[in-house]
């Protein structure tokens, strides 16, 4: 017994669980083709929106989406987050910008790394494009993409982004 | 290379330290296995000795408190049990052992704890076992290292 010690106040228990994820045969899909450089979407048959990646289903209409099209490996900045915080198992150099990115041909868009820009210059509309690791990198993977940088093009109008702003 | 569908499986991990304060009921449980290797329940009405110890009778919700609390076994009577055969990850013991409710002298209820019995044809209803305190002990559950058999030698 220690005259020093303080009475215990809380206690700590870890929480952990391992699991495996499977992908879906239209993930497994969208995951072949990454493997050669090319991105792709599947469509809903109902309200005719893109997604990509997909997950096999349409989140609006729910119902399964068949018809796989090719979505472009450039788009547009819908929304961005600039990171000056940093995070256990991120292993990014602060400050960086996580963007919201609409693909061209795609109606949904998805959070990817923005790189090869000042983040006081990001916003929304500005063009981007992927920056693809060497060919010989890659794999199944969407790590194939190591981030989007600006194209350069002139900027889509804000109004223009419609329903996501 | 086709679009035919080809496995792709990938291992996730979710991992989180939950940090809970104890309050002062749980507090002086855990300072007393801790400092004193002690086991404290609670003396609840109509005789009933509960243990680990509450801030509120199960029964009625009526508030209990530090002044209720009372010392009981260290050693008790394993009540009902489950043998485990391959231990996972996060189970208190690397080898086969039992979960147990175990009664503990004084107590009326349950007390959830570890085994080490060895081999399941050891367990039984009603066999007395004692707790084995680990040597370094922080203030949480894991300070009873497990429950071993009283004829252990």
């Amino acid at each position: 017994m220690s005259e020093e010690k303080q009475p215990v106040k809380s206690i700590t228990t870890p929480t952990r669980l391992v699991y495996q994820w499977a992908a879906t045969g239209t993930q497994a899909a969208f995951l072949n083709r990454i493997a050669r450089g090319e991105l792709i979407g599947q469509r809903c048959p109902e309200c005719r929106n893109v997604y990509c990646p997909h997950s096999g289903n349409c989140p609006r209409c729910g119902v399964a989406t068949t018809e796989t099209v090719d979505v472009q490996d450039r788009g547009t900045i819908i929304t961005f987050c600039i990171v000056r915080v940093p995070s256990e198992n991120i292993d990014l150099k602060l400050p960086y910008c996580a963007a919201n990115i609409l693909l061209d041909g795609s109606d949904m868009p998805f959070t990817a790394l923005l790189d090869e820009c000042e983040p006081a210059d990001v916003r929304a509309g500005m063009r981007v494009e992927a920056v693809w690791r060497p060919k010989e990198e890659w794999s199944n993977t969407f790590e194939n993409i190591r981030y989007f940088r600006p194209t350069g093009e002139p900027d889509v109008p804000v109004e223009k982004l419609g329903a996501w702003v | 290379m086709s679009d035919a569908p080809h496995s792709y499986v990938t291992e996730h991990v979710v991992a989180y330290d939950y940090r809970r304060s104890v309050g002062p009921v749980l507090g002086r449980f855990f300072t007393a296995l801790r400092d004193d290797k002690q086991i404290l329940g609670t003396r609840a009405p109509g005789g009933r000795v509960l243990v680990p110890p509450v801030e509120a009778d199960p029964e009625s919700g009526e508030g209990l408190g530090t002044d209720d609390l009372v010392e009981v076994g260290p050693g008790g009577r394993v009540a009902t049990w489950a043998w485990v055969n391959e231990p996972r990850e996060q189970h208190p013991l690397r080898r086969p052992f039992g979960w147990a409710l175990i009664q503990l002298d004084g107590a009326t209820s349950g007390f959830l704890h570890a085994v080490d019995a060895g081999e399941e044809s050891r367990m039984h209803s009603g066999m007395r076992v004692r707790p084995r305190w680990r040597s370094e002990r922080v203030g949480e559950i894991q300070d009873i290292e497990c429950f071993e058999p009283e004829d252990a030698a």
